[in-house]
């Protein structure tokens, strides 16, 4: 299936080659979890800080288990803040 | 010590300048800046003042960490009865002018009364003049500033001034300084303008003592370690600045998109840190320039910005060609995803205009969205507009109403009414987001549940810089919650509310607070300053200015029922993202909250409450 991965700020330098923005679409096998993308893609685990699956935040402790579904968008970002 | 221990008093009336001691009893209890100030404010006006007569006070406060070499210790903050809102206003900012003031051994400036003409204050260490400012009334923030360093001939001059919106009554005008730092919310530049004072300009070169200096010199190097160690400070905001929050609020849900209409804007992308970073096709250089840090700052937030030079706004004036303050998120949110307006060139250029003639972009830009829905409603029309196509979207009617609100002219001087009396003298007041007259910041409470109580419950209007849980609900700093909830929220905000009450009396600021617990600015007041200042001692003092900024404006006139938010945010559902079909349960967060308050169901102090804090 395919899902869309959103990389922003630092992360952004490792979306796959070409990419245009800060999102590109991949495909993940039906089991594949957010720790599976984040090892794919070749992410440094610690920086990924801030991980959303369709805007709702994904606990460390679930990385490992959550699964997902055709058009799902995995977003991530660095420690970052603002205000 | 750390406190100059001197106040300048400032009587435009009679344009007398006179200095006094410091009341170190006061000091001792409410620190400095937001606190000491806030106090000094409420013993000496009537709250029910017009903010405008010459009866209200104006107050530039530092704090006894300004101008000492702990980070960021360069604030300062004006602190008045604000024109925007008619409740107390404290409005922060940084760049280099707290720094220079309290090296010319102030710890304060009253102003009180009203000049005949307009006048600026000129101060030289000791020596303190009021001096005519006709060749100024009438012109920008910039031109001001570089006018009277030009006149003393000393570019080391620092000077905070209004623009001409600040003259014109725009309500939400700032007091500026070093051209692009501001004093920016609830309209103190109003106020400053209302009393015909133009500029403060001053040098001072006295030195900042300390108490104990080898504890103090510990202690901040300890502060600072912390902060380049963690990632948000040391890294993320000095790249990315506060930008870097668009596309994760808009991923969140809780974008406010054309006057909080919808949750997620379309456009988010374009007008992103990321999209500031991002070449030009006309010359090959991205809009960001590079990032710049105020007085004694080790993370260096700031952005320098450049607009394409083929963009329509500057195409054809060199003057805007030029590196300047670039945008922050709440100033690229309300210029931007309020009014729908995704032109990055257009929202710089709007974000300049600001600067130059001094006024708030979050309550511009909040105020246009609510006007766009007016236009786009048929309630007001090209002939009230002055023929403006005043459509969600329209990049040309948000640069065109910047400048012609700067100047107070035309369908820009309605703009300069807020969006409360705008959306009231069009029949419908519904359409005004805002809280107490002031605007929202970049945050829809019904997507961060939180931020539905710090809006409503903020003293001086809707802020997100009175209790920023958006660190919790969405950055999990320095513990992760759930936006979508409203269970532990009332505690959350309280505790947002009381530390941030702390850090804004003190001279440094809030966004060490990504990185630095009371724990490690503790230290680093306890050294400056004579007396105990333990965290449980700084959190006292936070509660006990929240408790007097509150029992100011019910003085004033408000009431519990102003902490209420517009029924667009407790009636309509979130259409899209994590909080679809969502609304904000302010109801069931406020009452919990005037509990932990130790306030009436009202939300009046109560006697025990106003004993214990010693007030």
């Amino acid at each position: 299936m395919k899902i869309t991965v959103k990389l922003y700020a630092s992360l952004a330098d490792h979306l796959p080659a070409g990419t245009k923005g800060n999102e590109a679409e991949i495909e993940v096998a039906d089991d594949a979890t957010p720790a599976q993308v984040i090892a794919t893609l070749g992410l440094p685990e610690k920086m990924c800080h801030l991980v959303l699956l369709n805007g709702i935040y994904v606990e460390p402790s679930a990385r490992h288990t959550a699964t997902f579904e055709d058009g799902d968008a995995l977003a991530m970002w660095p420690p970052v803040a603002g205000g | 010590m750390a406190w100059a221990r001197r106040i300048l008093r400032v009587d435009l009336t009679k344009g007398t300048c006179t200095h006094e001691p410091l009341n170190m009893e006061w000091a001792k209890r409410y620190l400095g800046q937001r606190g000491l100030a806030t106090k000094y404010l409420t013993e000496e006006i009537d709250p029910k003042v017009d903010p405008l007569a010459p009866e209200n006070k104006l107050i530039m406060a530092t704090g006894p960490l300004t101008g000492t070499c702990a980070s960021t210790a360069g604030r300062y903050s004006v602190i008045t009865k604000g024109a925007l809102t008619g409740a107390i206003a404290c409005s922060n900012s940084g760049g280099f002018f707290g720094n220079e003031m309290k090296n010319a051994g102030l710890d304060m400036i009253i102003f009180e009364g009203k000049a005949k003409s307009p006048v600026y204050l000129f101060i030289d260490n000791d020596d303190c003049r009021l001096l005519d400012a006709s060749d100024y009334w009438g012109t920008s923030v910039w031109d001001t500033e570089e006018g009277i360093k030009e006149r003393h001939g000393d570019p080391q001059i620092r000077v905070a001034s209004i623009g001409v919106s600040g003259e014109k009554g725009v309500k939400f005008a700032c007091v500026v300084n070093d051209m692009h730092r501001a004093a920016g919310r609830s309209g103190v530049g109003t106020v400053m303008g209302s009393k015909n004072l133009k500029a403060v300009a001053l040098r001072g070169t006295k030195g900042v003592a300390v108490n104990d200096m080898p504890a103090f010199l510990k202690a901040v190097t300890d502060g600072k370690k912390v902060l380049a160690e963690n990632a948000v400070t040391g890294q993320g905001l000095p790249a990315y600045g506060t930008q870097v929050l668009m596309n994760v609020i808009n991923e969140t849900g809780a974008l406010p998109t054309r006057n909080h209409r919808d949750i997620q804007f379309e456009g988010a992308s374009k007008i992103s840190a990321e999209a500031m970073a991002e070449p030009r096709e006309s010359d090959g250089k991205p809009n960001l320039v590079r990032n710049a840090a105020c007085f004694g700052c080790t993370i260096a937030c700031g952005r320098v910005s450049t607009i394409d030079r083929t963009h329509y706004t500057v195409a054809d004036r060199p003057q805007y060609q030029i590196a300047s303050g670039g945008l922050e998120y709440e100033a690229a949110w309300a210029l931007g995803a309020a009014t729908g307006v995704d032109d990055l060139d257009a929202l710089t250029f709007a974000n300049f205009i600001c600067n130059e003639q001094g006024f708030d972009p979050i309550s511009f830009g909040a105020t246009v969205g609510a006007a766009m829905e007016l236009f786009e409603d048929g309630v007001i029309t090209p002939k009230e507009t002055g023929g403006i196509e005043l459509n969600f979207g329209s990049a040309k009617a948000l640069t065109d109403l910047a400048e012609l609100c700067g100047k107070g002219e035309g369908f820009g001087a309605e703009i300069g009414l807020g969006s409360k009396l705008l959306c009231e003298k069009y029949g419908h007041p519904e359409l005004s987001m805002s809280v107490k007259g002031q605007e929202f910041p970049a945050y829809d409470s019904r997507g961060i549940q939180g931020m539905g109580l710090t809006y409503a419950t903020s003293n001086r209007g809707a802020c997100h810089l009175r209790s920023y849980t958006v660190a919790s609900e969405v950055l999990g700093i320095p513990e992760k919650t759930d936006p979508l909830v409203t269970d532990g929220k009332a505690g959350l905000v309280k505790a947002f509310q009381d530390a941030t009450a702390a850090v804004d009396s003190a001279g440094i600021c809030v966004f060490t607070t990504f990185a630095w617990t009371l724990e490690d600015i503790a230290p680093q007041i306890d050294a400056a300053c004579e007396g105990d200042w333990s965290v449980e001692n700084l959190l006292e003092l936070g509660e006990r200015v929240w408790n007097l900024e509150r029992r100011f404006n019910l003085a004033a006139g408000f009431t519990g029922k102003d902490d209420n938010l517009p029924k667009r945010l407790v009636k309509d559902a979130a259409k899209t993202g994590p909080a679809k079909g969502l609304t904000n349960g302010l109801d069931t967060m406020l009452p919990e909250y005037y509990e932990l308050r130790g306030w009436s169901k009202d939300g009046v102090p109560t006697n025990e409450t106003v004993s214990r804090l010693t007030l």
